[in-house]
């Protein structure tokens, strides 16, 4: 079920990205091939391929409980935190929290994740800033 | 003697301070991250790559710390095979066959110790094997127009997919998505936008090494997260290795071994889309089949860690002659090799060797001196690697994530590209799951901008005639092997690739 999915779900890319080739505009010193060829050969490719997989799945791939999903999706959102606050409260205290987080998701103790996730961000910040001077994001605190 | 003396060059480019620091530097990260369960070559040169450029390193020292970290990586994987039973890559899954059982019987540190010095062995002769083959692959390059190197690149496409997936839907759908990836941006020829959205980070194009690190890097987070796999591999398990040399009558009786299979190593690592794990499997194989007389492998024959060992760093060597030579790499770490030298403006393929011979032998003379401290370190010194495989996932996996957060920040210092990281981490997560190889993803996003360019040139040149691409012998030639390089693997492939499976364990999915 999961490959009859994907592969329809590739089917509709593969139709959206023909269509936005199609809309790319050409210009009017082109050459003999252009902009729109290769990526609607790319189009066909994909497309035939999801139908494929479509048509003749794999068999079902293990996918994790609904609380594993979660869990990941939990990851990614703390990431997308992570991303976007970084340039605001600075490098070293967005580090400690975000890895403080995973390492307690990993499954280790509260104690344990506090001294990975400050280890990492401390140990990140000396060797990479303050040794081999690469510039981090600077928070209202200058680091 | 041509090629001595560019050799001497090379080594008088290797044999400076920096470089030598760097070498050791990367030796020693690879073999760590090849131990580890969890980071294989590709992750670990992909995260190390942000690292190489903000240290603001030129071409030259770049690629001998990155190619440091490959051979070592490929050297790491068997330790934790012999002592773990569990492949801390996949090359090294076929060591785990006859590694374990020899630690079982008390002979940890000879099978450590054997095993590193057939890396050496396999790596040794297939760096000779590099020096002698990439300038006549050279040769042949020189050649080739625009027609031939766009059949190379669909030839690469086409093969890839054959050892990386059972299934070729999947290995298709993966380069075309590659490809369309690397569609999005200005059109370098006509100067339009394409597949932009009006996004104006999107114009540049997206950075390949934001896709590498997030397909590869974040996606393993993400798989320890779901499988929820926080602790060591080797807690409450007694690592005891014991005597660290092997006695002479076991080399005696591994040599020609070893020597056999460096050849054929060597050979499956230049074909394209074999790489690593299909050398170090048929090696082990082949041996089974010739010297296996009295049905010893598998129970602990030392010669059934030897040939899978040699195999494998012998094949590393290989899969560097395609890249080198023609631009088009031929497994998933020298993709993002190849993603290196690109982001550093070199140009790998046949004029690397006449336009910047300074890498190219810097870099082969490189690889001997770390093939050098790679079996000085992994001897007396494995003691060290043993005891870092305590580190347990749930302390490794957080500073994994967080350094390749760094590294791309380092780059482009961007919340944007950070954000496409985690797009690329997730999907990567999924295809992962539903068993569609990444390498091929990688090397459509690399390839794909002068994989285009030279379509374009070719029918250019030809006054618009699409024929023109299977217009010479040559080309045709390569459309011919693409063409069953792509049907073979539907018809035999699903055999070997199942004798493969039977002994992978659910550890690091990612092909090298």
């Amino acid at each position: 079920m999961s490959d009859r999915i994907f592969g329809v779900f590739g089917v509709l890319l593969a139709i959206g990205y023909a269509m936005s080739a199609l809309a790319i505009e050409e210009s009017f010193l082109s050459d003999a091939v252009g902009p729109k060829a290769f990526p609607l050969i790319i189009a066909a490719i994909l497309g035939i391929s999801s139908a494929v997989i479509a048509i003749k799945p794999d068999p079902e791939p293990h996918w994790p409980d609904i609380g594993r999903f979660v869990e990941i999706a939990a990851a990614v959102v703390v990431m997308v935190l992570y991303a976007e606050f970084l340039p605001i409260i600075g490098f070293v205290f967005a580090t400690a929290l975000a890895a403080t987080y995973l390492a307690w998701r990993l499954g280790s103790t509260i104690i344990g994740s506090v001294a990975t996730g400050v280890g990492t961000s401390v140990g990140i910040y000396v060797i990479f800033h303050l040794v081999l001077g690469l510039s981090l994001a600077r928070g209202p605190l200058g680091f | 003697m041509e090629i001595l003396s560019a050799l001497g060059d090379g080594f008088a480019i290797a044999l400076t301070f920096e470089n030598l620091l760097l070498a050791l530097l990367g030796c020693f990260l690879g073999t760590v991250m090849g131990a580890l369960p969890g980071l294989g070559p590709s992750n670990g040169v992909a995260i190390l790559i942000p690292l190489a450029f903000t240290l603001g390193l030129g071409p030259t020292p770049s690629l001998i710390l990155l190619t440091s970290v490959y051979y070592g990586a490929m050297y790491g994987g068997r330790i934790s095979s012999i002592l773990l039973n569990i492949p801390g890559d996949e090359p090294a899954m076929m060591t785990c066959l006859d590694g374990h059982p020899m630690a079982k019987k008390g002979m940890a540190g000879e099978a450590l110790s054997l095993s590193g010095i057939a890396s050496f062995v396999g790596a040794f002769f297939a760096t000779w094997g590099l020096i002698l083959l990439a300038p006549q692959l050279v040769k042949v390059a020189l050649l080739f127009g625009p027609a031939e190197y766009f059949a190379l690149f669909a030839l690469a496409f086409m093969t890839l997919g054959g050892v990386s997936s059972t299934n070729q839907a999947k290995s298709a759908f993966a380069a075309a998505l590659g490809l369309g990836l690397a569609m999005i941006g200005v059109d370098t020829q006509t100067g339009v936008p394409r597949f932009t959205f009006g996004e104006v980070h999107l114009y540049d194009g997206l950075d390949f090494l934001v896709a590498i690190v997030g397909l590869f890097a974040l996606s393993e987070v993400l798989i320890f997260l779901e499988e929820r796999h926080g602790s060591a591999s080797a807690e409450g398990r007694k690592l005891s290795v014991g005597r660290l040399t092997p006695p002479w009558s076991m080399i005696k009786q591994c040599t020609p071994t070893m020597l056999r299979t460096s050849v054929l190593g060597f050979v499956a690592g230049v074909l394209p889309g074999a790489g690593a794990s299909l050398g170090s499997f048929i090696s082990y194989s082949m041996e089974k089949r010739l010297v296996d007389k009295e049905g010893t492998f598998g129970t602990g024959d030392p010669r059934g860690v030897a040939a899978p060992e040699t195999g494998n760093n012998a094949a590393a060597g290989g899969a560097l002659v395609p890249m080198l030579a023609l631009g088009v790499p031929g497994s998933g770490t020298t993709a993002v090799l190849l993603a290196v030298l690109l982001s550093l403006n070199i140009t790998p393929g046949p004029l690397l060797f006449t336009q910047n011979p300074d890498v190219v032998w810097g870099l082969i003379a490189a690889l001997f001196i770390a093939n050098f401290m790679l079996l000085a370190m992994n001897i007396p010194m494995v003691g060290i690697f043993t005891r870092l495989l305590m580190v347990p996932p749930r302390v490794l996996m957080p500073v994994v994530a967080m350094v390749s957060f760094v590294g791309i920040y380092g780059i482009s210092g961007s919340s944007f590209d950070l954000l496409v990281m985690i797009g690329f981490g997730v999907m990567g997560w999924v295809l992962r799951k539903l068993d569609v190889p990444l390498v091929p993803i990688i090397l459509g996003t690399l390839l794909g901008n002068s994989m285009e360019a030279n379509l374009r040139r070719a029918i250019t040149i030809d006054n618009g005639d699409w024929w023109t691409l299977v217009d010479s012998p040559l080309s045709l030639g390569l459309w011919a092997v693409a063409i069953i390089g792509f049907i073979m693997p539907i018809i035999f492939g699903r055999v070997v690739k199942n004798k493969m499976r039977q002994r992978k364990d659910e550890e690091g999915a990612i092909s090298d």
